[in-house]
């Protein structure tokens, strides 16, 4: 016999307040602890016991406040019952136990210094990542595991090795001295913005499985730009991510097939996105970083009305800053599309044989695609025919291999 | 922490340059920082010996010889605050600019 599974409310508010105030949990528990695993465990053990306490003595007011001061109370019994002369137990000294369902004070600094913690660069960049969805975001482990594809099993082992890292090797708990703030910022960025691609190439592949990636990227970032509002770099890359994510409804049309941005449908971009990524996005400062020259480019394209009216001078100027600042084969090829914008197909392809003299993207599908496209632009169908068929071999998901099925078939008509 | 610091030889980096090596500057600001200071430059491997001990026999032999063209050159104890700060002192050292350095915490006693 099956059981209607029926909602449990008081689950409902313990999980709904563990997302919204985990990263602050922990991250308070860190700074009085020093130890990552005790303060995500005490948090576990928070939310265990708030499921029978609610259920007897109904939620309370403020279900965060109450579920950190028990976490806080739990770290407390742990540590002295573990060791009482331990350097934790000093610092705890300090800290009163506090009765239950008392307002605690948590600084925004603590979640800074949580992120800065998370993607520090003496982790991997998977082990980065995993972290910081997990500690900062508080998704569960379990959902992390489905976001890459992975077990749960799998992905608990990497978080455990990685708190134990952190532990072991001795990764502070703070945020960087001034000196290296800027170099460590962006470690952090790079962990954001690898969160948001994956989300972003995955919305037009096979799965919409990794959806949910992309808002927790906007929303971390949103947190960074929040607790370092001068911070030119963090804005840029809100600003690049609201831009790019203003364009996710055009991006697949209504057979699910893939849009290029030429020909999407501007009127199906989100104008809050855009109206909010062009608020963040500075002009002409000098000295701008990859990601604020990014978020400019992306900007000339959501203030264009149709690709045809779009600045394409100023694009190609802003994509010869970015090769200078963050030189890649990515940005060199994306260079060539703009150049074919503003000077012609012709002069796009010089810049593609360019990158094919320097042979650091053989293999890559885009650069095919790139060719085949300005090559049917100059009429010469027989040659976009062969790169179409070459880039159709090399493409990842099966949208982009439709997508080209579909422009092969157009050239050799 | 404790972290023993290899000082370790790097076959991709920058060729040595004696006008540029500090190495009497780093080993002063270490002192005056942690006073306790424990290091120093190391035979290379041609000079090294193995020594083990199996079934109550002992086994000496010359070596083991580098494969390959990285083998640590020196060590230094040093007791950082965290690991930023070990960093931090690493990236000082002048085998930071022409050979590379691995840190590693010293196994805690419980």
């Amino acid at each position: 016999m099956t059981s209607r599974v029926r909602p449990d409310p008081i689950a409902e508010v313990a999980a709904r307040a563990a997302a919204g105030e985990s990263a602050r949990i922990v991250s308070t528990l860190i700074r009085m602890t020093g130890d990552f695993t005790l303060a995500e465990d005490c948090l576990q053990d928070a939310l265990t016991k708030a499921m029978t306490e609610w259920r007897k003595s109904g939620v309370p007011t403020n279900p965060g406040a109450w579920l950190t001061t028990v976490a806080k109370n739990r770290a407390i019994d742990l540590l002295r019952r573990a060791s009482a002369e331990s350097r934790a137990i000093q610092r705890l000294a300090h800290e009163p136990v506090e009765p239950e369902g008392e307002e605690v004070g948590v600084d925004s600094d603590d979640r800074l210094t949580l992120i800065f913690t998370c993607c520090h660069p003496a982790l991997s960049m998977d082990a980065r990542v995993a972290l910081t969805l997990r500690t900062v975001a508080g998704l569960s482990t379990a959902e992390i595991a489905r976001l890459f594809l992975v077990t749960e099993s799998t992905m608990e082992k990497r978080l455990v090795r990685t708190r134990a890292r952190i532990k072991n090797t001795g990764i502070p708990y703070r945020v960087p001295a001034p000196e290296h703030l800027s170099a460590r910022r962006d470690g952090v960025l790079a962990v954001l913005y690898l969160l948001f691609t994956a989300g972003y190439r995955a919305t037009s592949g096979d799965t919409m499985l990794r959806r949910p990636l992309l808002e927790e990227a906007i929303g971390l970032a949103r947190v960074l730009v929040e607790l370092m509002p001068d911070d030119p770099e963090a804005r840029g890359l809100l600003a690049l991510m609201l831009l790019q994510h203003s364009r996710s409804a055009a991006r697949v049309d209504a057979a699910g097939e893939l849009v290029t941005l030429e020909q999407q449908d501007r009127g199906l971009w989100d104008a809050d996105a855009t109206t909010e990524g062009l608020s963040l996005v500075t002009r002409s400062t000098p000295n701008a970083g990859r990601y604020e020259l990014q978020a400019r480019i992306a900007a000339c394209h959501a203030e264009a009305i149709d690709a045809e009216h779009t600045d394409f001078a100023r694009i190609v100027t802003l994509y010869d800053e970015l090769g200078t600042v963050a030189p890649s084969p990515v940005v060199e090829l994306n260079r060539a599309v703009a150049v074919a914008m503003h000077r012609g197909p012709s002069a796009g392809l010089a810049v593609l044989d360019g990158i094919d003299a320097a042979g650091t993207l053989d293999g890559h599908h885009l650069l095919a695609a790139t060719r085949a496209e300005l090559l049917r632009r100059l009429g010469r169908r027989a040659e976009a025919a062969r790169e179409y068929e070459r880039a159709r071999a090399l493409a990842p998901t099966e949208a982009e291999r439709r997508y080209l099925e579909r422009r092969l078939t157009e050239v050799t008509r | 922490m404790e972290y023993m610091f290899f000082v370790c030889t790097d076959p991709t980096a920058p060729a040595y340059d004696p006008a540029d090596d500090d190495i009497e500057v780093w080993v002063a600001e270490v002192e005056k920082h942690s006073g306790v200071h424990y290091g120093n430059r190391l035979r290379p491997p041609s000079d090294a010996t193995t020594v083990k001990v199996r079934d109550g026999q002992l086994g000496v032999t010359a070596g083991p010889f580098a494969e390959t063209a990285e083998w640590i050159a020196g060590y230094d104890v040093i007791d950082c605050i965290d690991l930023d700060e070990a960093i931090e002192i690493a990236s000082r050292h002048p085998m930071a600019r022409y050979g590379q350095i691995e840190i590693r915490p010293s196994w805690p006693f419980e």
